[in-house]
């Protein structure tokens, strides 16, 4: 019977591609041109023009929405992360999570939920863990805000908690280490040498899909030994 | 991700200022700690064109020491804050050990004692915006032949199923604690069994808490402090999980009687539930076996359990002859 003859994969059924661009010189010229660029740079770069783009949309355009009402919050604040004083562009419903992922290009807290069930977006508000992905960035503008990027050493050197979880094999996967590594650190800036059970209720609140607690226990404890 | 709907967000510094915002912004949604609200609103579930975020007026925060020795806790005080304050775990161990049981220890940084006490109820129905009968709708979805109940609720069901969240609950009902609500111009000082409302008296509210309120601070009076107290909470997991079930018991031993005893059950109905069956059984009795296995058959006498939630019935007689055992 005559109709939609089955398929068949020598038959080119999409119409050809349009005429491609030909360079002087006579050959192709490629639409996209690789650079050696890790997926870090990229992304760093991708928020900065972000920011950029949405900073200068601030300044030199009316696009912001005014308040309505001026007994509500400025978008415009400072906000202290890892020791430095950033003026950003915070909108009133923005978590504390977007703001340094995607505002001030801090990729290292990561968003695993987003809803204070994992624990990856864990970040230290004046010596307090908390979880950034639901808390609003204006709650916290007034406190000192450490991420996983402000817990190693200016010239690199790791942190004992850090440098533990390496040689204990903590990290498996690693999505949720930041938030383990910021809670770890906040558990011995408060308590220098805790028990196994005061680590592990500092730890509770930090999920791991991996199930390597028993590795990031023993890293927390190894570290406490030498703090 | 869900990214929350726009609002304008205010976060006024006196009592007198979060007032007025909340009269000219009739659809304003009151913060505390965030934990739950911004759950609602990243679901979308509830979209508050206005937001007012009151944790930092100064005077809702701190435990005071109040005259007849019992404390004053500001309704923003986190807690954690209450679970590591030296004069709870002095006078109320049991309300520091409910505190320390919420959630996971970056929730309890930041939520707050009075959150708590006034967040929304979990039954996933109504979470998930179904419109039931909370969310003004005309059915229960929760109390179906096919529902997934196992979390809801075995007593003073009326049309909705849901229980109560919170773990500070029955502990601050146990303790017989006084809510001072600030309405308009008026503090009102509510007592814990008033603050907690049923579905039979408002469908739509968890507390007595009318739009405009303002929670101010809690005040835990003197009489139980020091007393023999017990709390446990039973979870699926150890952290984070809500309860299945919770016992607060506060307890005034007259050498090996029981002299005064006030017993409350978490998470079996909408509101903390006080055990009075229990109370009256013990009262002036001593801890035995035979008032263990007494304590047992009436803790949950009453119940009416739905399709999946029959195994909160052993739980809680189990937990309710803990508590008492724990006097022996």
């Amino acid at each position: 019977m005559d109709g939609i003859a089955p398929y068949d994969p020598t038959t080119q059924y999409t119409s050809e591609p349009a005429i491609k661009e030909i360079g002087p010189e006579g050959h192709d010229i490629p639409l996209w041109k690789p650079v050696n660029m890790s997926r870090r740079a990229f992304l760093r770069g991708v928020v900065c023009s972000g920011t950029v783009i949405a900073g200068s949309a601030f300044l030199f355009s009316t696009a912001t929405k005014a308040r309505a009402d001026e007994r509500a919050v400025e978008r415009m604040i400072r906000l202290t992360v890892n020791g430095r004083t950033h003026t950003v562009d915070v909108a009133p419903n923005e978590t504390l999570a977007h703001t340094i992922r995607y505002r001030l290009g801090l990729t290292g807290t990561k968003i695993g939920c987003n809803h204070t069930e994992c624990g990856a977006c864990t970040v230290m508000a004046e010596g307090t863990t908390i979880y950034s992905c639901s808390t609003l960035t204006h709650r916290v503008r007034d406190k000192e805000i450490t991420t996983v990027e402000g817990i190693a050493a200016p010239d690199g050197t790791l942190h004992p908690v850090q440098q533990a979880f390496i040689e204990e094999l903590a990290p498996q996967c690693g999505f949720c280490t930041p938030g383990q590594v910021v809670s770890a650190v906040a558990l011995l800036q408060k308590n220098p040498k805790p028990t196994v059970d005061e680590a592990r209720l500092a730890m509770s609140g930090n999920l791991c899909r991996c199930g390597a607690y028993d590795h990031y226990l023993r890293g927390v404890m190894k570290a406490a030994e030498r703090v | 991700m869900d990214v929350m709907h726009q609002f304008e967000l205010y976060q006024p510094s006196s009592i007198s200022d979060a007032q007025a915002i909340l009269r000219d912004n009739r659809d304003a949604w009151i913060i505390a700690g965030g934990k739950d609200s911004l759950d609602w609103f990243k679901t979308r579930v509830m979209q508050p064109p206005a937001v007012v975020d009151i944790s930092g007026i100064e005077e809702l925060h701190g435990i005071r020491e109040a005259d007849d020795g019992g404390l004053w806790i500001g309704a923003m005080t986190t807690l954690t804050e209450i679970a590591e304050d030296a004069m709870v775990n002095e006078k109320f161990p049991m309300l520091a050990k409910s505190a320390l049981v919420v959630a996971s220890p970056q929730i309890r940084n930041i939520a707050t004692i009075g959150g708590n006490v006034a967040q929304d109820t979990r039954c996933s129905y109504y979470r998930d915006g179904f419109p039931c009968y909370r969310a003004h709708g005309n059915t229960c979805y929760a109390n179906t032949p096919t529902a997934m109940n196992r979390e809801h609720a075995l007593f003073e069901v009326s049309r909705c199923v849901a229980i109560t969240p919170s773990d500070t609950a029955p502990a601050l009902q146990a303790l017989e604690a006084v809510f001072e609500v600030q309405r308009g111009n008026r503090t009102l000082e509510v007592p814990a069994a008033d603050f907690f409302i049923g579905p039979a008296i408002d469908i739509t509210r968890m507390t007595m808490l009318e739009r405009g309120d303002i929670l101010l601070g809690i005040k835990v009076p003197g009489k139980w402090a020091g007393s023999r107290q017990y709390y446990e909470k039973v979870a699926e997991r150890q952290s984070w999980d809500f309860a299945l079930g919770s016992i607060a018991m506060a307890a005034q031993m007259d050498g090996n009687t029981i002299a005064d005893i006030s017993i409350v059950c978490g998470a079996v109905q909408c509101t903390p539930r006080r055990l009075r069956d229990v109370e009256s059984l013990v009262q002036g009795e001593t801890v035995d076996e035979e008032l263990e296995e007494l304590v047992k058959r009436v803790a949950a006498r009453g119940a009416q359990p739905l399709n999946y939630n029959h195994f909160k019935i052993p739980l809680m007689e189990n937990l309710a002859m803990r508590a008492i055992r724990s006097l022996a």
